[in-house]
């Protein structure tokens, strides 16, 4: 409940002051963005992450998942220990070298985010896999099987669903990441909020900044909350502690 | 040395944990708290040290009242072991069991001869332990530098709580035995808290044995053993009270002859008629030599052609010396339910039935405290 | 889900042979660069350092006094608040809060760029890992010990300074390290409102197409981190208590 009104409050204080800034129309000689301007850099803001976060995991699920296989023990480790690796790594250097290589704009945006945005999947569906109790599996297996499903259809229901959380609590972090990523990538051209708070900060004027970057601040928020929402809604209650041991690393 | 009078504890939520408890523990007597789990037995021993603040009541120690002390000097004057040991895992053995005089500035030479002594005390080589992590110990040893440290700075009460609750009963067993001994030699002033009547009635000068936070009986192990004030008492020492009797006997002190004992070549109709006669429903066969074969029940012999062959071999046999505690337990595992006693020659000697020692302990439960007393240390 | 797969639709046409032949190029000059300005880079690499060591000197002081204060008994509410509070903080995107709080600074005539804000949205990141770590490991000591230490007499502050706070180093310094990792990330950002540091020759880069500058940011920005991580897991194990050490060894 608690929780609640703290976030409400939050959320009121954050697109409030985006309207106020928006209302404002002009600063001395500057102009503020109009609302349409606003509302369609964070059409295109989702866009990017939602492109990046789409992609991130239809690829990352499947690695992750191939590296639990048996047959990919020999990878495993290099994989899981590059996504641990590229963790560390700034988003900003990602960007960067996104930027250069590829050139400046909406691709290298989405790509930058995408390779990002794949290595908390990756591991978390590695790790989450990893994570179901073997006896578990094997029984549940058994049973599933008996009802005359294929392999896969098992592994896919059975495993996947017993994972589900921990995956969910990796894409909700690279889901977060990237919305923050997203606007870094206004600075090399992709739009999206980030431009309105590059343009704000390039020439100094803080009610332009504000108009970027409370709704971008609501725009993560709101996205966590989203999925966190989703999580525990499919996180059954006894592997509510694995998740929060998950969250520990 | 340590008095309780009129103390009542309500938690906060309501719960009438210790009711109207008054007792008194004299000076280097060792008193259990006994009683079922939830009783208010911890309850009641950390009001003495003031871990959990009293109700109403008060509490003396050495005629002083406790809440007139410093809680935190209080504490220091008096060892403390509990149940999980709680050793501190990130110190030494030597740094745990010099808490006490760690936090009363003990000069450090002072300190590090206090560990090396209480090491030896219970029975560990201070050289190999001192420096040793609890991790690095075995359970019982564990459980031994938590007494050790709950006499660090040589209090002269202390408190435990099950202190050696958490541990194989083999252990555990020696574990009580060395600290008998060392009570001997330090005459500590105890309240011991335990649930296992064994351990109240091998180690406890007194036993406190409560009920839904009542104080119901204070007496003696042997008294209370044998004079239980009400049925809960008596339930609660019962079954118990048998095998304390039994310890007291060996098989051949209360082993009778067989009702009948036949031989391997006899007629099965004739021991029949005679089995019937006598109202008998089973007898024990042996060979010419007295050799102890096994039993023969009355319900078999109807279609018998020879004894051999309805014969019941024993499951388990006892040889005289075996305490009758646990040739009890072996007879549970005897097909007739009764017991042959036979020499090392496997010569039958005599026979163990329920009735003989049911008989035994209705004597036993007339009197006889002195037994009863005698049998402790 | 599927609204925008349009978007990605547009990526196949991005590789290129041109791309591939410059890329090429880039790391030459990138490597050129290494050479000629080793001085410039180790400045940026320093005040990078700087930055970071006063945030997270102030987020480790700040997190771990508030992690103590919300450990105590009867807290867990205000603790649960506390948390949520310094999570929702750290999903707020680092331009948004760099932006935000040059918002706030300026309205208090505080300097609203450079050095200032930086330093204290990396301190407010590296909140959350460090009261949470503090928080979670205070209060998972076993409650026999603290018992045991208090039966034994000694004082509340006794028990946390000797007790509690030990016991609980390892998993502090683990948030510590999740909260420098963090921001050296966040402090390259930082660059763009005037901090300098290793994001400087990355944003320079970009407002001037030297794609030499941007990837010497990269990779310097990028070895920080990772040896940062490798550094701190070392004083994690150093700071451990041996005697938990060795159950840990034990229970591999
Ligand atoms: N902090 C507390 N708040 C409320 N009730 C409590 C609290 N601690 C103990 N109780 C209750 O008080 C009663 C006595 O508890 P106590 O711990 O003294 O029992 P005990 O005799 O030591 O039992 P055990 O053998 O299981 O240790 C129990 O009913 C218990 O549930
Ligand atoms: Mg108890």
């Amino acid at each position: 409940m608690r929780k609640y009104i703290i976030l409400g409050l939050l959320l009121g204080i954050l697109l409030g002051l985006t309207i106020w800034m928006t209302s404002l129309g002009s600063v001395g000689i500057f102009k503020m963005a109009p609302p349409m301007k606003v509302l369609s850099a964070t059409v295109r803001h989702l866009q990017i992450v939602e492109a990046a976060e789409l992609l991130a995991i239809t690829i990352g699920i499947p690695i992750g998942f191939l590296s639990t296989r048996r047959a990919c023990r020999f990878i495993s480790p290099v994989l899981i220990g590059t996504a641990n690796v590229g963790q560390t790594v700034p988003t900003l250097a990602f960007i960067g070298i996104a930027g250069a290589v590829l050139g400046m704009g909406y691709k290298a945006a989405v790509i930058a985010l995408l390779v990002y945005a794949m290595l908390p999947i990756i591991r978390n569906t590695y790790a989450g896999i990893r994570s179901v109790d073997p006896a578990l599996k094997a029984a549940v297996k058994e049973a599933a099987r008996g009802m005359g499903m294929s392999m896969l259809q098992v592994t896919a229901k059975v495993e996947m669903r017993l994972a589900m959380p921990i995956i969910l609590a990796g894409i909700r972090t690279s889901m977060v990441v990237n919305v923050g990523t997203a606007a870094i990538a206004g600075m090399i051209g992709s739009g999206g909020l980030g431009e309105l708070i590059v343009t704000g900060i390039a020439v100094r004027v803080t009610q332009l900044i504000l108009q970027g970057a409370a709704p971008t601040a609501a725009l993560a928020i709101i996205l966590d909350a989203l999925i966190g929402g989703v999580e525990t809604w499919v996180t059954p209650r006894g592997l509510k502690a694995l998740k929060s041991a998950q969250w520990q690393q | 040395m340590i008095k309780l009078k009129y103390v009542i504890k309500i938690y906060p939520d309501g719960t009438e944990a210790v009711k109207d408890f008054s007792l008194e523990i004299k000076k280097g007597e060792l008193c259990i708290f006994l009683g079922p789990s939830g009783c208010g037995k911890t309850t009641s021993m950390k009001m003495i040290n003031r871990l959990i603040p009293m109700t109403s009541g008060k509490i003396y120690i050495d005629g002083v009242d406790v809440m007139k002390l410093n809680p935190n000097e209080l504490r220091r004057g008096i060892g403390y072991a509990i149940q999980n040991i709680g050793l501190f895992p990130h110190l030494t053995v030597e740094e745990n069991i010099t808490t006490v005089p760690m936090l009363k500035k003990w000069p450090k030479t002072r300190q590090r001869a206090r560990a090396e002594e209480l090491l030896k005390l219970v029975g560990m080589d201070p050289q190999t332990f001192l420096e040793r992590y609890p991790s690095e110990l075995s359970g019982g040893q564990q459980q031994r530098v938590g007494v050790a440290r709950c006499l660090g700075a040589d209090p002269p009460i202390l408190l435990m709580d099950e202190p050696f609750g958490a541990i194989d009963p083999i252990t555990r067993g020696k574990l009580q035995d060395e600290f008998l001994k060392i009570q001997s030699k330090i005459k500590k002033t105890i309240a011991f808290v335990t649930h296992d009547i064994n351990e109240a009635i091998k180690m406890g000068d007194k036993i406190a044995l409560m009920q839904e936070g009542k104080l119901v009986q204070f007496n003696d192990p042997a008294t209370l053993l044998n004079s239980p004030k009400n049925e809960f008492v008596r339930n609660f020492v019962g079954a118990d009270r048998v095998l304390k009797g039994l310890r007291l006997y060996r098989a051949r002190d209360i082993m009778q002859e067989p009702p009948l004992k036949v031989k391997v070549g006899d007629n099965p109709v004739k021991v029949r008629d005679r089995m019937k006669r006598d109202m008998l429903k089973w007898s024990m066969l042996v060979d010419g030599q007295n050799h102890f074969l096994g039993w023969i029940t009355y319900a078999d012999l109807e279609k018998a052609k020879s004894l051999r062959e309805i014969m019941v071999p024993p499951a388990v046999t006892t040889a005289p010396e075996t305490l009758l505690n646990e040739a009890m337990s072996m007879m549970f595992n005897s097909a007739i339910g009764n017991l042959a006693v036979i020499d090392d020659q496997e010569h039958l000697l005599g026979v163990l039935t329920f009735d003989i020692i049911r008989n035994i302990l209705g004597k036993e439960n007339s009197g006889n405290q002195k037994r009863f007393g005698g049998s402790k240390q | 889900m599927a609204v925008n797969l349009h978007a990605v639709l547009e990526l196949p046409g991005l590789i290129n042979k041109e791309n591939i032949i410059e890329a090429q190029l880039m790391w030459i000059l990138a490597w050129n660069y290494l050479l000629k300005y080793p001085d410039k880079i180790l400045e940026w690499t320093l005040q990078h350092l700087y930055i970071i060591l006063v945030a997270n000197a102030s987020a480790a002081v700040l997190g771990i006094l508030i992690g103590i204060f919300i450990s105590r008994e009867g807290r867990e509410q205000l603790a649960d608040t506390v948390i949520y509070l310094a999570s929702i903080m750290l999903t707020i995107p680092s331009l948004a809060l760099y932006g935000i709080l040059m918002g706030i600074l300026s309205a208090l005539t505080l300097p609203s760029i450079g050095f200032l804000p930086v330093v204290i949205a990396l301190t407010l990141y590296g909140l959350l890992p460090i009261v949470r770590n503090t928080y979670t490991a205070i209060r998972e000591v076993d409650p026999a010990i603290i018992e045991a230490g208090r039966g034994m007499g000694m004082s509340e502050q006794q028990i946390l300074v000797k007790v509690k706070l030990p016991l609980a180093v390892p998993v502090i310094m683990a948030g510590l390290r999740q909260a420098i990792v963090m921001n050296i990330g966040i402090a390259a950002i930082g660059s763009y409102i005037g901090a300098g540091g290793l994001g400087q020759p990355i944003f320079r880069g970009i407002a001037n197409y030297r794609v030499d500058l941007i990837i010497v940011g990269a990779v310097f920005v990028s070895l920080l981190a990772i040896i940062m991580d490798l550094i701190m897991g070392r004083v994690e194990l150093i700071t451990t208590p041996k005697g938990l050490r060795i159950r840990g060894r034990s229970n591999d």
